[in-house]
């Protein structure tokens, strides 16, 4: 399941990303494999969307999450 | 070593970096640059114990020393190359105590790189409050690195930080997570090509030696031969390091970081981001903000710029009373003291308007505006960033495009950059009022619609409906360097720091002056010589002229003959020839050489269009029954005896007015931001043919 299906408040483990280039610079800001991830809320129109990772909060284009793969 | 020490401060974004770097070095700094890119180097000193000096580098904040823009590339191209001249003796890394693991990241990197390092751990007073503990002495242990717990917001520590800099040694340093493993045989051939053992320093000049200019031609294609023969793939092994650094602090902070109230520190954060992101407030909220900020820069600023214009007026005047008359008095005067005038006239709204952004930018709100507007920005190659310079422009474009400074990705701050100076601004009301005067009956649309409040309301649009345009084609042609991410920290909600925000608008105002001012005075001389020189002969002919009326006429009569004899220079000084010779040019836009005259004043800045048709039409403010309005509403074409100012020239020349880059402070301080006249050259080009075509259709379909 990709991140960016999750509505606010569900949280999933990262497993993997589908973009080398892309997980790069998620691995940078603590979205590692393995870590816990939360949607926060989603923007008033409907993208970007806040997950809490790593005990912070991060703001994310929908594009981006959904090279997020979680269980 | 010298007695002065080089010390570069590093640290991710929004960990009170800046704050620090303020509380070190007080007002003892300066601006300078680094080639090439955007972004200011800041330097400042400050005096440590024992009677040493310290230089401190502001580096800009960063995640890691991968850059995600070309800004951020400066702190790998200082760190990683001890030829260059910002190289530090020591590295103090700053960490945001509240989420160590992330801010160590960056701190495993440089130490990595050979560098002496000291860990200021920062907001730790805020980590204790949120039930974060962290056993300074055991980190301090594990890392072989003094770490010194701060709290810049609140001034602590910071004599403890002054002595650790002292005192730091590479002796100690312990290494960090094994980088050797990731690409064994191409880092090995690095090593002996470059003739070092610092292993990590050899996979950082893999992955990005083209940004290193001390390496010559021939060692960036070994580079790169050695990357192809060892099949070195950059993303791949970015990730890998990355990820191994994450385990190696894992272990480090285990038993060093107690964390007990994870769930209490989000939760009044969270309470306030219900409200300010929701989906109908959220917006309410954020364009009541705006209005209020916009209508502050307006009307906090005018009794401040009535100071200086007034203040600017009577040093004149009283210079022209007191100096000895000659050309050296009048180019002081009336060329340089207006042209530094021109300058200081927009420190109260570059002051009010980032006194307020600091506010936001602060208290964490600015990054939620952001994430509100990213969607809609986007459609038009704007960020969600570029929200606050677009609305700001509406009062002046100058901090606007100095505020673009915040949106990281190169693309989109140009293009806000770029689009930013066709919203009208302040100084286009003047114009516009007194044109709307002159073509727009003062009547009520249904009784309760002022007409000409309309019209001008309608300008405004029109100006943001072509900014919003522009931005889309100029997404189109544009072409990226880098990708546009957003993937961005959503900082817990904070009270701003006053300090800051004190020092925000000293620092906005005196760069602005400073930088943007140098050529700002420069084109004044210069507009001062077209209108006050003409051809010698014509001069004298006018002078001669003048004198015999004069002689024949009683004193009364003398005062008008002056303001004749100025508007009749004024027609045959340079800046007159040049209107009579734009004047083929201009007249399919229903312009005559006297409103080409007032084109050429008005490159220097669109306010000068009122004087100068005060001085073209020869009126004297004040004066009852000779308004400009009126001398204006009266002039004829000598040619066909109709009125000048039709509804059609009046308002192909309000367009006009809308679109031109007629401001030399935006052309100064376009090529202060950007550090090239590019962009510059390309806006004005661009501005003055959309005004040239939107002037011209609507003059050929209205007259």
């Amino acid at each position: 399941m990709k991140l960016s299906q999750l509505t606010p408040g569900q949280s999933g483990t990262i497993v993997e990303f589908t973009d080398l280039e892309m997980s790069v610079k998620l691995i940078e800001m603590g979205c590692l494999p393995g870590e816990v991830v939360e949607v926060e809320r989603i923007a008033p129109l409907g993208d970007p969307i806040a997950i809490r990772v790593a005990g912070y909060q991060l703001c994310l284009r929908k594009t981006e999450a959904s090279v997020i793969i979680i269980e | 070593m010298t007695s002065t020490i080089k010390i570069a401060l590093v640290g991710n974004p929004n960990t009170g970096k800046s704050t620090l770097f303020n509380i070190l070095t007080g007002l003892n700094q300066k601006i300078g640059n680094f080639p090439g890119i955007t972004v200011d180097k800041k330097l400042g000193y400050c005096k440590l114990p024992g009677g040493r000096q310290a230089e401190i580098i502001d580096l800009p904040g960063t995640y890691s020393l991968y850059p995600k823009s070309r800004d951020e590339r400066i702190a790998f191209q200082v760190l990683a190359d001890s030829t260059n001249p910002s190289y530090p003796d020591l590295v103090v890394v700053i960490a945001d105590a509240t989420n160590l693991r992330r801010n160590l990241l960056l701190y495993t990197q440089v130490a990595d790189l050979g560098l002496p390092v000291l860990l200021a751990l920062n907001m730790t007073d805020m980590a204790k409050k949120e039930g974060i503990d962290i056993n300074v002495d055991k980190l301090s242990e594990r890392l072989g690195v003094q770490v010194v717990p701060i709290s810049a917001r609140s001034n602590q520590g910071i004599d403890k930080l002054k002595a650790a800099i002292v005192n730091t040694t590479m002796a100690t340093q312990l290494p960090g997570a094994d980088m050797d493993h990731l690409a064994p045989g191409a880092l090995q051939h690095t090593r002996e090509l470059l003739q070092t053992d610092h292993t990590y320093l050899c996979l950082q000049v893999l992955h990005q030696h083209e940004h290193l200019g001390r390496y010559t031609e021939l060692e960036h294609e070994a580079l790169e031969e050695i990357k192809r023969i060892n099949n070195f793939d950059v993303s791949k092994l970015q990730a890998a390091e990355t990820i191994a650094r994450y385990r190696y602090l894992s272990s480090v902070l285990s038993g060093v970081v107690v964390d007990t109230g994870a769930k209490r520190k989000f939760a009044f954060s969270d309470k306030i981001d219900a409200v300010l992101t929701n989906r109908f407030w959220g917006f309410i909220i954020f364009f009541l903000i705006l209005f209020f900020i916009f209508n502050a820069i307006f009307s906090w600023s005018t009794f401040p710029m009535d100071l200086i214009e007034g203040g600017f007026g009577w040093l004149t005047e009283y210079g022209h009373e007191h100096l000895p008359e000659g050309l050296l008095t009048d180019l002081f005067l009336d060329g340089i003291l207006a042209g530094l005038g021109g300058i200081v006239i927009f420190i109260p709204q570059i002051a009010i308007l980032f006194a307020f952004i600091s506010i936001l930018e602060d208290t964490g709100y600015m990054a939620r505006v952001t994430f509100m507007m990213d969607k809609i920005m986007r459609k038009f190659g704007l960020s969600g960033k570029s929200v606050v310079p677009m609305i700001g422009s509406l009062a002046c474009a100058v901090p606007s495009i100095m505020s673009a400074r915040n949106i990281e990705n190169w693309k989109d701050r140009i293009i806000t950059i770029m689009v930013s100076p066709l919203v009208s601004c302040s100084a286009r009301l003047p114009v516009y009022t007194l044109l709307i005067s002159l073509i727009i009956p003062e009547k009520m649309l249904f009784g309760f619609i002022n007409l000409q409040g309309l019209t001008l309301m309608g300008m405004y649009l029109i100006s943001i409906i072509a900014a919003i345009l522009v931005a889309w084609v100029m997404k189109i042609i544009i072409k990226a360097k880098e990708k546009s991410y957003f993937i961005m920290e959503l900082p817990v909600y904070r009270m701003p720091r006053w300090k800051n925000v004190i020092f925000t608008m000293y620092e906005k105002s005196r760069t602005f002056v400073f930088e943007a001012g140098k050529v700002i005075i420069a084109i004044s001389i210069v507009l001062w010589v077209l209108a006050t020189y003409g051809p010698p002969e014509r001069f004298a002919a006018i002078d001669r002229k003048y004198e015999q009326i004069e002689a024949q006429k009683i004193e009364t009569e003398i005062a008008t003959l002056e303001r004749d004899r100025s508007a009749e220079k004024l027609e045959n000084s340079y800046a007159g020839i040049l209107g009579h010779v734009l004047e083929p040019m201009i007249k399919p836009l229903g312009f005559d050489w006297k409103i080409g005259i007032a084109l050429v004043t008005s490159f220097a800045a669109r306010e000068a269009f009122v004087g100068t048709m005060a001085t073209i039409y020869s009126v004297e403010g004040g004066e009852e029954g000779t308004t400009i309005r009126n001398k204006m509403l009266a002039a004829r074409n000598p040619d066909t005896g109709l009125p000048v100012f039709t509804f059609a020239t009046g308002f192909s020349l309000m367009l006009f007015y809308a679109f031109a880059m007629q401001c030399m402070s935006t052309v100064a301080v376009v090529f202060r931001e950007t550090k090239t006249w590019k962009w510059p050259i390309i806006q004005i080009i661009y501005m003055t043919a959309l005004a040239y075509v939107a002037s011209l259709i609507a003059y050929q379909l209205l007259k």
